[in-house]
């Protein structure tokens, strides 16, 4: 929540000036601005939507709820729901302050334009970050708060009683003097009349009744029955389906391409140039177009990248690790000198490949054109954002658009690009009256993605005479995110979202008296983006492997020596000890068993890892548990934050083990999961979570414990073979040992 | 016009004997429910039942189906929830963002349907379905869940 939340009366022009932006100016840009945030408090705003909800019947009793006729409360949801829970967090933290039946409870998303057109009354729709929940916490609760004044004031009314006398529970109200009671269906409709109030009191978590309780997802049952309308399951009147082809090499562009030899396929409608390095086919149905445009003649005009390879980029990172030129993250003390006067030094180099996010549905969007208005249809993690790319892609003001969000089959990080968004909308344009679904095939996803970073680590540590850890110096080489996404957003050409868990807020270890954390940035031709966990999951570990191999070179135990730097963090440091309690760190292990620990503090959250592996003489891996502790503050959902633990460590292990993008020709090699391999069931270690809210913050969770997955892993597979593993996948190493 | 039996109904189904079951599925007979992932066998998300076996639409084409029944998950039980399957699945919360999902509990409802008991290990050989939310260990004791409640 630091920085977010109430701003003072500027704030309404401000948005303005981010929506003429957005019209004008670079979506890209837009969506950085919008996920920055100038955030309204909604239950001081004034909002109108009409919504699902209230075509049923249900009335808006401020701007979070709607309350049917039969009592169900229907929750206004503005971030996006990709598996990560947030839909439920959110709905718990509007009915638990409005003190309604959760068995009644219901959620809905509420529109882009409706937002829009309300000044964003329900604030930031961004879902990245782990802010879902976080960064609306506060209004949210102050939403929920008011709703529920304003039904007791109502019930209040129609009795002719002080509202003191009244009490609100499980969607009831009770005048307690004369035990009448009143349910929030029959008062909702007098309720809505009411103005909004403004001076809201939230409760102490101590009067919590459905937060921090685990209860069941909102959004289970229609995913059980195939029921549930992805985006890539849209089905309209007259809709027609899009597959397009865009250049192999980043930066390259259409050359020519022979329509003629394919427009007489079955279903073939059009084939369109959707920009310059984009080509679509268009047809009856999607298996239609995709056939045509793999039988189609296309020839690329690669560009200046067409060469470049994964042995180039390596050469040119390489080059970063001593360059004399850094950006610095963190500086204290004077690392140089006291390098210079260490009895001991260790150094190691590390490095990570770029990674696809891969979603499990590609990247999708429908998009309809009448001539004036541009309607899409689409999973996004920023409806602000899909909705100022569809208008600038369409040539359009804000007003003239409409963005029907669905569920997310999976984000990642993914889909707060709208890259996809534009595309529909370009092809739309050209196919006026008829929705055109567009749907990336997996190869197409796969190979035009905007991948986690590339980055190498050089790390350097000085011990003292007794041991003790005196300086340390981590140099990043590798690709900015921002450079590429939002340059706009970079501080004097740093990209600070490179030091994640290395800055002054978040590094764990300052007790070390000389510090240096650097950044020399190398950027390449493949787009980047927001990768779940960002540059935390390769930073942790750089910081968190090498931490293993000083704490060995200065002979201490890996937990001791880490606690023993940790004085300025007792957060971190509570939660690993927490986590190496649970996993009876204390104990011996069973012979052929070995451990691996870590710490990271990252998204507002502490995280800990312990992992317990065995390793055969020949190498192979099995991880046998895992331990894995959080201290996010508050805990809206335990059963929830238990589940993205566990899925965090599948999307940290896959890489661990095999995912990987490399570069030949300038284009991604891997074209499918047959070479880009992600974990399956079988590699999925026992993952035992222990949720530590110690309460006073608000902490992220969808993202936080990726960066402890890897090195915690890896740490253990130096206890079990002596050997230190500082490149990723593991597919590429020898883990055999004597 | 080729015939397609789908959940019990026959359809018509006008579209190239080359066409795979996935595509036929989702955009000639309408059943979204069953997911494009990879479009080459190895996720999973698209499994339907053939003749009772596990099978991955997306790799077998209309012209190769013939006579054989398709169940996919909209027809795995009557109202989308009963198949001991779902119920686990519901139990253990185990959906995040629910795509892969219907791929999973298909392949879960052919495993318990010929191990009615599986262990650890046929479980791990059964279910190869990729979830990138990464929802394993949730499909892993959902399915021990269903074994136990059976009538799979």
């Amino acid at each position: 929540m630091s920085g977010r939340g109430v701003r003072g009366a500027g704030h309404m022009e401000q948005i303005s000036v981010v929506a003429r932006r957005g019209f004008l100016g670079s979506a890209a840009a837009v969506a950085g601005a919008f996920s920055l945030g100038w955030t309204i408090p909604g239950a001081q705003a004034q909002g109108v939507a009409n919504s699902a909800a209230t075509a049923a019947g249900g009335v808006e009793v401020g701007i979070w709820a709607v309350v049917m006729p039969d009592d169900t409360v229907v929750v206004r949801i503005a971030r996006s729901e990709m598996g990560q829970g947030t839909l439920t967090g959110l709905a718990q933290l509007v009915a638990d302050e409005m003190d309604a039946d959760w068995a009644m409870v219901r959620a809905e998303y509420i529109s882009p334009e409706a937002n829009l057109a309300s000044k964003r009354a329900w604030g930031d729709m961004s879902t990245g970050g782990s802010r879902g929940i976080r960064g609306s916490v506060e209004y949210v609760r102050k939403g929920g708060a008011a709703a529920r004044a304003m039904l007791i004031q109502a019930a209040a009314a129609q009795w002719g009683v002080p509202v003191g006398e009244c009490a609100a529970s499980e969607s009831v109200i009770t005048h307690k003097p004369s035990g009448r009671t009143l349910r929030y269906g029959q008062v909702a409709a007098a309720a809505a009349k009411l103005p909004v109030p403004t001076d809201v009191t939230v409760k102490t978590p101590a009067e919590w009744k459905i937060v921090g309780r685990g209860v069941k997802r909102l959004d289970t049952v229609e995913k059980l029955s195939g029921k549930l309308v992805f985006a890539i399951d849209l089905q309209l009147p007259g809709m027609l389906n899009a597959s397009i082809a865009q250049c192999p090499v980043f930066g390259g562009k259409i050359g020519s391409f022979d329509a003629a030899k394919v427009m007489g396929m079955p279903g073939v409608r059009h084939v369109l140039k959707v920009d310059d390095s984009t080509i679509a086919v268009v047809a009856d149905k999607w298996w239609q177009a995709q056939t045509a445009l793999k039988a189609l003649p296309i020839v690329w005009n690669e560009g200046a990248n067409a060469n470049v390879s994964s042995a180039s980029i390596a050469k040119h990172l390489e080059g970063g690790l001593d360059a004399k030129e850094a950006f610095v993250g963190l500086k204290q003390g004077d690392v140089t000198a006291a390098m210079a006067g260490a009895v001991k030094k260790v150094e190691a180099v590390y490095g990570t490949p770029f990674l696809n996010h891969a979603t499990m549905e590609p990247m999708t969007c429908t998009a309809k054109w009448d001539g004036t208005t541009i309607e899409v249809w689409v999973s996004s993690q920023n409806g602000d954002a899909s909705l100022a790319a569809a208008g600038e892609a369409a040539g359009v003001p804000l007003a003239q658009v409409k963005v029907n969000k669905h569920h997310l089959g999976g984000g990642f990080g993914r889909r707060g690009h709208q890259d996809y968004v534009r595309q529909a909308v370009m092809i739309a344009k050209q196919v006026p009256g008829r929705p055109v679904k567009m749907i990336w095939s997996r190869e197409e996803d796969m190979q035009h993605g905007l991948y986690r970073p590339i980055t190498m680590a050089k790390m350097q540590a000085g011990l003292d005479a007794q041991g003790n850890l005196v300086a340390l110096h981590g140099r990043i080489s590798g690709q900015s995110i921002l450079a590429y996404i939002a340059p706009a957003r970079m501080a004097g050409g740093m990209d600070p979202v490179q030091f994640q868990g290395w800055n002054k807020e978040e590094f764990g270890y300052q007790a070390i008296p000389n510090l240096l954390m650097d950044h020399a940035m190398r950027n390449t031709h493949v787009p980047v983006g927001f990768w779940r966990g960002v540059n935390h999951n390769q930073n942790s570990i750089y910081m968190e492997c090498f931490f293993d191999e000083v704490a060995h070179a200065a002979g201490r135990d890996p937990l001791a020596f880490r606690l023993g730097l940790m004085g300025q963090m007792p957060k971190l440091a509570a939660v690993l000890r927490a986590a190496a309690e649970k996993a009876e760190y204390a104990k011996p292990l069973p012979a052929g068993v070995f451990r691996g620990i870590c710490a990271n503090y990252g998204f507002g959250s502490y995280t800990a890892a312990v992992a317990e592996v065995s390793v055969s003489k020949a190498g192979e891996l099995k991880i046998l548990r895992i331990v894995a502790a959080i201290d996010c503050g508050h805990a809206v959902n335990p059963d929830q934050i238990a589940a993205q633990v566990e899925g965090s460590f599948v999307y940290g292990l896959s890489p661990l083990f095999t995912s990987e993008n490399t570069v030949e020709k300038g284009r991604i090699v891997e074209g499918n999961f047959d070479t880009y391999e992600v974990m399956k069931l079988d590699q999925m270690p026992k993952v035992e979570t222990v949720v530590v809210p110690s309460g006073g913050f608000w902490g992220g969770v969808g993202e936080p414990t990726i960066a402890v997955a890897a090195p915690a892993v890896l740490n253990a597979i130096f206890a079990a073979t002596g050997k230190r593993i500082r490149t990723l996948p593991l597919k590429h190493h020898d883990l055999s040992h004597a | 016009m080729i015939k397609l039996n789908v959940n019990g109904r026959v359809h018509d189904v006008d579209a190239p004997a080359d066409t795979p079951l996935l595509w036929v599925l989702r955009e000639w007979v309408g059943l979204a429910g069953t997911k494009y992932g990879c479009g080459v066998s190895v996720c999973g998300a698209c499994a339907v039942h053939m003749d009772g076996e596990i099978t991955r639409s997306c790799g077998i084409m209309l012209g190769e189906v013939k006579d054989a029944k398709i169940v996919t998950i909209e027809g795995l039980s009557a109202d989308g929830l009963s198949h001991p399957v779902q119920k686990a699945w519901l139990a253990h919360e185990v959906p995040q963002c629910g795509y892969c999902q219907s791929g999973q509990i298909m392949a879960a409802a052919a495993l318990l349907k010929g191990t009615p008991k599986p262990s650890d290990a046929d479980i791990d050989a059964a279910m190869t379905n990729i979830c990138r939310c990464g929802t394993y260990q949730r499909v892993r004791a959902a399915i021990h869940t269903a074994a136990k409640t059976g009538a799979a």
